[in-house]
């Protein structure tokens, strides 16, 4: 298929950035969107001309590198699948595709569509774990029983790659469900148990700080998250933001 | 005499580490607080040590070349790590673990190491459960374990389809306490572009900032690499697209011994290829073989009419289908070791039995399975007569909730659902078990310069077992190298902060400088993914799944000339001074340049074959790799200059707890 694409071209953090329109042609249904990419920044390369940066690395859907928007949705309009996940067989010949990267405040751009999400590192740093050491001299794995149910529910819950699409896809660029994905994996363990006070309000205070907004419940977050963090995640934050206080 | 000392501990095997641990020099707390250690590298390996170093009171700077520490290529593995846990009570034990790794090596890894690997095995798993690693459990709330290859026990811990990932992210939870305590500085977004020797040590490293384009130096007492494996010389495998052999080579330039770059795991079970535009291949995990059958057509009638869409897999009645693994190995079954897999389903496809338009792939079947768990969940169910369609949608519920994100997977990519129709699979480039040569501590020679995780070539010999890469990565960071490394840095305690303004670090980051300016001023014709590709073919042609004297030989020629081209040719666009991609890129591709000529080499002097690697020449008569004694030993090259200059030192391999036996999974 044919089509025309339309990509934010931004040279740096500094640069005010603009739509700048491409065609690529002869593209095969079976390529995933990345390989479309690569097409085009083949082209552009070999007509001597910058190709289009963005992020990606495992290519699979598991890094959580790799981060477009894709007319109007974080990581196009296929559902549960992540940017490199995607395959041309959801677009049609003629197709005009326009290509933004994720866009907020906390998130601000590198180059082209490219961004930097170190906030969510600093969030992570804030308690995003457990204050075991690493010595090994911890009990026998199955000393602690933990119920299948619980194990799942904080699987489910810990699967979030951290890519940042909720945000993206947010009005108002909330990262509530990334924080709640990490705060639910280990309110659902025993193991989280013991700092769970400390954790969600140094993590909530985090994401304050930087920058992302507030929560007003449309849910477009879980809409468009390739992994499907639930909402529940947020609620099951909000009760543990909510008891934590109450405790102080 | 060699110039190698492996520096294997005396004294009965079952003791060495401990008694090793217990007498090795120790460096006390307040002196750590005086000594800087860097880790290239925040996969399982690199992540794990970081996290320990610092937990010790060493500074710790972690480089890796993603956005996040969290972003590593370990998040990719999918089925499971191992550990001599013995909790399904079937047998299992730390020296059965030992030889299973060992036979599953075919016999060319060292034996020490591989011992104290499965000895710290269990206690990975007690910790990353401490860690608050969600792995699977069964109903009684106790850990569940599911089966890999090339064993006859269960032994693997999980976390669905994603044990890679979760434990990555509880390494990454470890790094992310000790950065919030000041002892981690961790940049990402950076590459190491060289190691930097003062007198003979590692004593620091130049790292390019991949977004300003800055070229940094570091200064430690002690380097550590953990950058993971080199697939990607072979332009397609599993690996992420940012995979390199770069950290590897340069210490390797500087001095740093290269261990059997030709032992390559080449996986059975991957996504087949569909076109020229590919840009990488996708694993499908081998936690799939616990229930699914591997099969070609019987009949080459069968073979053209599935080709021509005249027939579906389906249709095929069971004795219609060569399970071919069952077939040739009764024992193990589909549950054979991958290079022996891998090698099956190549000799069914050039018999011309592949099943799809390339001629490339065989079935991996779940119907059985289905059928089975449906029958099962029906009478826990209590359900009576239960029909053909409620059998089905038992069975697929229970292979959903353990396979779901692969079969989601690979229904995202083939558009075909495996529910209903096998899967399509093919052999691609997995894992790469040679890389950095590395003694008992896990230290190369460059003194105070280290390998560890899929970087280093120690645990695996010519094949890796499933699942024990992810516990050798977590059994380096946690458990061995804090203890190893100690010894070395108690000699550096009066020593105070490396300064970088010496004429090493000069050097070094001139060479680095001069590098990138040839890239960016060389305006050449052709751009960094061409010689890729053409590097791989070159690979993947001669130096795949089986190699041949000639084939060898020819792709020395061919990589040495492309080399060449490269230099003269090589088109990268944009500045030295921004976030470019293409620039870090050819990079990379020059050092696969080189090592893919020295892979070839290797390939080419060992004759005889082991594990992945089989040499034509060298096979039963029933067509299984065949091994010689005289090559009981690991080939480990001195760099001098271009590869085929490389000079060969053999590390002999001793065996006093095991037998060296045939390798037989029939
Ligand atoms: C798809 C897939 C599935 C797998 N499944 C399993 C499994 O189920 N069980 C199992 O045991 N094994 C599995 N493996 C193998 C296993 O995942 C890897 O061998 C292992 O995770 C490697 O870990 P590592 O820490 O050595 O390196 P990696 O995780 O690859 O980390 C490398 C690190 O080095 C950094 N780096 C690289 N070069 C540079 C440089 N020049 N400068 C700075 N930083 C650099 C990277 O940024 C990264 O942080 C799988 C592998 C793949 C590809
Ligand atoms: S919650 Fe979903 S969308 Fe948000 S970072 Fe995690 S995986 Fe991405
Ligand atoms: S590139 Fe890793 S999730 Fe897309």
């Amino acid at each position: 298929m044919n089509l025309t694409l339309k990509i934010w071209r931004q040279s740096d953090a500094n640069d005010k950035g603009k739509m700048v329109d491409y065609k690529v042609t002869e593209i095969s249904e079976h390529m995933s969107f990345l390989e479309m990419m690569d097409v085009l920044n083949e082209q552009l390369i070999n007509k001597g001309e910058e190709p289009v940066a963005f992020d990606h690395d495992c290519r699979e859907g598991i890094c959580g590198m790799c981060s477009m928007f894709i007319n109007g949705e974080a990581h196009g309009p296929d559902r549960g699948v992540t940017t490199c996940q995607l395959h041309m067989r959801m677009f049609k010949d003629g197709d005009t595709i326009t290509i933004e990267p994720f866009r907020a405040k906390a998130f601000p751009v590198i180059k082209d569509l490219v961004v930097d999400r170190s906030s969510f590192d600093r969030i992570q740093q804030a308690g995003g774990y457990i204050s075991v050491n690493t010595s090994g001299n911890t009990q026998d794995a199955n000393a602690t029983l933990i119920s299948k149910h619980a194990a799942d529910e904080a699987m489910d819950a810990a699967t979030c790659i951290g890519c940042g699409a909720c945000v993206a896809s947010c009005k108002n660029a909330s990262a509530m469900l990334f924080v709640g994905a990490k705060v639910s994996q280990y309110a659902l363990l025993p193991q989280g148990q013991i700092e769970a006070v400390d954790r969600v309000k140094n993590m909530v205070a985090q994401m304050d700080l930087e920058g992302f907004g507030n929560c007003t419940n449309t849910g477009a977050c879980e809409v468009e998250c390739p992994k499907g963090i639930s909402l529940e995640n947020i609620a099951r934050m909000n009760r543990e933001y909510f008891s934590a206080n109450v405790k102080e | 005499m060699s110039v190698l000392d492996s520096k294997v501990p005396k004294g009965p095997l079952k003791t060495k580490w401990t008694d090793y641990k217990n007498h090795i020099d120790l460096v006390n707390p307040a002196n750590k607080r005086n000594i800087d250690v860097i880790v290239v590298g925040t996969g399982l390996a690199g992540g794990s040590a970081a996290a320990t170093l610092a937990e010790l009171g060493y500074n710790v700077k972690t480089f890796c070349y993603q956005d996040s520490p969290r972003r590593a290529h370990s998040i990719a593995a999918q089925g499971g790590i191992n550990a001599a846990k013995n909790y399904q009570g079937d047998g299992d034990s730390t020296y059965r673990l030992f030889y299973d790794t060992v036979k599953g090596g075919d016999y060319r890894s060292r034996e020490a190491n591989v011992y104290r690997l499965a000895e710290v095995s269990g206690n990975i798993i007690d910790q990353c459960v401490a860690q608050g690693v969600p792995f699977a459990r069964d109903y009684g709330g106790l850990l569940d374990n599911r089966s890999f290859g090339g064993v006859l026990v269960s032994r693997t811990f999980y976390a669905k389809g994603q044990t890679g990932q979760q434990l990555l992210l509880g390494a990454y939870s470890a790094m992310n306490r000790q950065i919030a305590r000041g002892k981690i500085t961790s940049f990402n977004r950076h590459e190491m572009l060289d190691v930097v020797k003062v007198n003979g040590k590692a004593r620091g490293i130049i790292a390019r900032n991949l977004v300003t384009g800055e070229i940094e130096r570091h200064s430690a007492h002690a380097v550590v690499i953990a950058s993971g494996g080199y697939g990607n010389v072979y332009f397609l495998s599993t690996n992420a697209m940012g995979s390199n052999v770069t950290a590897s080579w340069k210490i390797h330039k500087k001095g740093a011994f290269f261990a059997n770059p030709c032992y390559t795991q080449i996986h059975p079970t991957c996504i087949p290829r569909s076109g020229d535009y590919q840009s990488k291949l996708t694993l499908m995990s081998e936690s799939l073989r616990n229930d699914g059958r591997i099969w070609v057509p019987k009949n080459m009638e069968d073979v053209m009419a599935i080709r021509e869409g005249k027939k579906k897999p389906t249709d095929l009645s069971e004795d219609e289908r060569d399970y071919y693994l069952e077939r040739r190995y009764p024992a193990f079954g589909n549950l054979v070791p991958r290079d022996v897999a891998s090698r099956a389903a190549k000799e069914r496809c050039d018999a011309g039995y592949g099943v799809n338009a390339t001629g490339e792939a065989v079935y991996l079947d779940f119907a059985s399975s289905i059928q089975r768990y449906g029958i099962e969940q029906a009478k826990i169910h209590n359900i009576e007569n239960a029909s053909k369609e409620k059998i089905y949608e038992l069975g697929a519920a229970i292979v959903k909730a353990k396979y779901g994100n692969l079969f989601q997977m690979y229904e995202k990519i083939v558009d075909q659902d495996p529910y209903k129709t096998p899967m399509m699979i093919y052999p691609a480039v997995h894992y790469t078990m040679g890389g950095v040569w590395v003694d008992y501590n896990l230290m190369t020679t460059i003194p105070g310069c280290y390998a560890i995780g899929e970087a280093n070539f120690s645990d695996h010999g010519a094949n890796r077992l499933g699942a024990s890469a992810l516990m050798q990565g977590l059994a380096d960071g946690y458990f061995v190298l804090p203890y190893t490394i100690g010894d070395y840095l108690s000699h550096d305690i009066r020593t105070g902060k490396i300064p970088t303004d010496t004429p090493e670090f000069d050097a070094a980051e001139k060479e680095v400088t001069d590098r990138i300016e040839f890239f960016i001023n060389n305006k050449g014709e052709h751009s960094v993914d061409y010689y890729h590709k053409k590097l791989g073919k070159i690979m993947w042609d001669k130096c795949g799944m089986s190699r041949n004297a000639e084939g060898l030989k020819t792709a020395i020629d061919e990589i040495s000339a492309l080399r060449k081209d490269f230099w003269k040719n090589v088109n990268v666009p944009g500045t030295t001074t921004e976030y470019n991609e293409q620039l870090a890129k050819a990079g990379r591709v020059a050092d696969f340049l080189e090592l893919g000529e020295l892979f070839a080499k290797d390939a080419l002097v060992r004759e005889e074959s082991a594990g992945g690697h089989f040499r034509e020449e060298h096979q039963t008569e029933d067509g299984e790799a065949k091994r010689l004694k005289e090559f009981q030993f690991v080939s480990a090259w001195e760099y001098k200059g271009e590869p085929k200059d490389a000079v060969l030192h053999k590390e002999e391999l001793v065996y006093e707890n095991i037998e060296v036996k045939e390798r037989s999974y029939k």
